[in-house]
């Protein structure tokens, strides 16, 4: 309980100091960023320019002439009434954007990264189970080490080329194809699952190795402790060996690395979402950042990190509890 | 020259380390030697576009009828360089944190592995992306300092339980004893006993450099020079359309083949140097 307490200090002080660093983000800025969106308005819409350089401080949220802690104040406040501000290229409230873009995200993260997991630990388990055959060994870790050092947008620019364009079986871009109607239909579920095995597939095919390496020395550290020895002494059948001795037992350890690889994969989105058109988090980032838009940056970094935060914290909690050495501590 | 002597030995006795340093030897050999034997030429002859590889062209043209190959090779130069310079910058900034928490304990290793932790959660991409992106960086050392800022706390907090650990060994006890002045204890004792996990370290953070630039690049937020393989990519996949070109695929795989190539030789020479350093791993 001590640590569970410990923990969420840590996870409230780091989102403080996210808060601090999305708030100071904006106003560090090289160039005065109200005047130049000023300027833009009143060019764009013909906006005189003072009534334009309010207009700018307004959509920013950001007045030089306050002073630095009362705007961090009114940061703060809008943030907690649960107001992230408006998107200046949209033209709608980051929080918008967000709900539309936040399943999208998570549906992509959470079953590529399962499939990955769960094909990466299958193939780390039977290398480490039939250790004897030293060429599996040297082919998965040959093929691990090769897929880690391709990043999985480059994967992703791959498989878009060779499954998309050139031989045309799936689709290139978005979320689900404009000819059904989102909803809990048939057609539209196929649609999403269709649209999004290629991004899914580039992630899979760069991190499964990692998961393959790391259940491959865990199982094989496993294999030689005594229990494994005195269930195979005692004559049981390979098949339970390998499930509830061997199986269970290097599982565990994996757990919390999923959990935080969920949150990494959050992060890392903006180039596979880009590459695939796919409207998640990433996409909009990625737009966000290229037409300079603070306020969609500000919010959805922040969400991001504070997503991540809570990962992190849930996957110390979750350790500690399978891990009762931890505790100790 | 001492270090060379410990670098060929290790190249000697581990194959995978001598072909990832053979590989980057080549690489190294093409960002220097390789732009002045291949010339580019920049002049764009659109009849001869989006070639498919030939004689003349071994691996294709570009958009605007310039050969790739000469392209690749002269695009390595800043490549390497923004690996080199965040992988420099990293573990600069690394060793000096880590360093002064381990030594000196107390408020200054909270507040320092506090700053870590937010430093660890925070996405790395999206907020090298901004920085890169919003700063407005148009060369390689500046994008490479960028990306440095934001990796490196992991060898940071290594360093450090590196130095703690190090901090109860009796040689280290001795010299505090002796009163050995601290440049001393830094430079001739700790220092030299990470060698090998800051070597590791640093070609590590040139291989997320590598990634983290090639990625912010392909979404257009850093223009750079359009022989930078990051460039092209970016070039092939978005501004130009050349992957809807049956013909153009030397352009667009090209630079893929060769950023996983350089990747594959830095992860080779590092299991390499791994193996060397820690006995256990070998077999």
């Amino acid at each position: 309980m001590k640590l569970f307490f410990k923990r969420l200090g840590i996870a409230l002080f780091t989102i403080f100091v996210t808060l601090v660093i999305t708030f100071v983000l904006l106003r560090a800025m090289p160039g005065d960023i109200v005047t130049t969106r000023a300027m833009e308005l009143n060019v764009q819409q013909g906006i005189p320019f003072s009534q334009a350089m309010e207009m700018a401080k307004a959509q920013l949220n950001y007045d030089p002439t306050v002073p630095m802690y009362i705007q961090f104040v009114g940061y703060v406040s809008n943030l907690l009434s649960g107001n992230l501000g408006e998107s200046l290229t949209y033209r709608v409230p980051v929080l918008d954007i967000v709900k539309m873009a936040l399943p999208w995200t998570l549906f992509l993260c959470s079953i590529s990264l399962f499939f990955s997991f769960l094909t990466g630990c299958l193939i780390g388990l039977v290398v480490a189970w039939f250790r004897e055959w030293k060429w599996l060994d040297t082919i998965a870790t040959f093929l691990a080490t090769v897929t880690q050092a391709v990043p999985d947008f480059l994967i992703g620019v791959l498989l878009l080329v060779i499954f998309g364009i050139n031989l045309r079986w799936f689709p290139l871009r978005g979320a689900y194809s404009i000819d059904v109607t989102p909803g809990a239909n048939f057609p539209f579920i196929i649609s999403v699952l269709y649209h999004a095995i290629l991004p899914a597939m580039a992630f899979i095919c760069c991190s499964a190795g990692s998961w393959m390496l790391s259940m491959k020395a865990i199982a094989g550290s496993i294999l030689s402790e005594d229990y494994i020895n005195v269930a195979r002494a005692k004559g049981l059948q390979q098949k339970r060996i390998l499930v509830h001795y061997l199986g269970r037992n290097a599982i565990i350890p994996m757990i919390p690395g999923f959990i935080v690889a969920l949150g990494g994969m959050l992060g890392g989105s903006i180039f596979t979402e880009t590459i695939f058109g796919y409207p998640g988090l990433g996409y909009f980032f990625g737009r966000a950042v290229g037409t300079r838009d603070f306020v969609l940056i500000q919010g959805l970094l922040l969400l991001t990190t504070v997503a991540i935060i809570f990962l992190n914290f849930f996957a110390d909690i979750i350790y500690a509890w399978i891990d009762p050495r931890i505790k100790q501590e | 020259m001492k270090s060379l002597t410990i670098l060929f030995g290790v190249v000697r006795r581990n194959k995978k380390a001598l072909l990832g340093f053979v590989m980057l030897l080549g690489f190294l050999f093409m960002a220097t030697l390789g732009r002045v034997v291949v010339p580019l030429s920049m002049d764009s002859n659109y009849a001869l576009r989006f070639q498919a590889p030939s004689f003349s062209h071994p691996l294709g043209t570009d958009y605007a009828g310039r050969d790739t190959w000469a392209l690749i090779v002269h695009g390595s130069t800043d490549v390497l360089l923004i690996a080199f310079c965040t992988g420099f910058f990293a573990t600069l900034i690394a060793i000096l944190v880590g360093m002064l928490a381990g030594l000196s304990g107390g408020w200054v290793d909270l507040v320092l592995m506090r700053i870590v932790d937010v430093l660890l959660t925070i996405p790395q991409f999206p907020i090298m992306a901004i920085f890169a992106a919003l700063f407005r960086i148009n060369n390689p050392v500046s994008f490479g300092l960028i990306l440095a800022l934001w990796s490196w706390p992991v060898l940071a907090a290594a360093i450090r339980a590196q130095v703690l650990s190090l901090k109860q060994k009796e040689f280290i006890e001795v010299c505090i004893i002796m009163n050995l002045p601290m440049r001393h204890i830094i430079f001739k004792e700790l220092l030299p006993n990470m060698v090998p996990f800051i070597a590791i370290n640093f070609i590590n953070s040139a291989r997320g450099a590598i990634t983290a630039s090639v990625g912010i690049m392909l979404l257009g937020l850093v223009p750079l020079s359009v022989t930078n393989w990051g460039m092209m990519l970016n070039l092939a996949t978005v501004s130009t359309g050349a992957i809807f070109v049956p013909h153009a695929y030397g352009y667009v795989f090209a630079p893929i083949f060769f950023i996983v190539m350089l990747q594959y030789s830095l992860i080779c020479f590092t299991s390499g140097l791994e193996e060397l350093f820690d006995p256990r791993l070998r077999r």
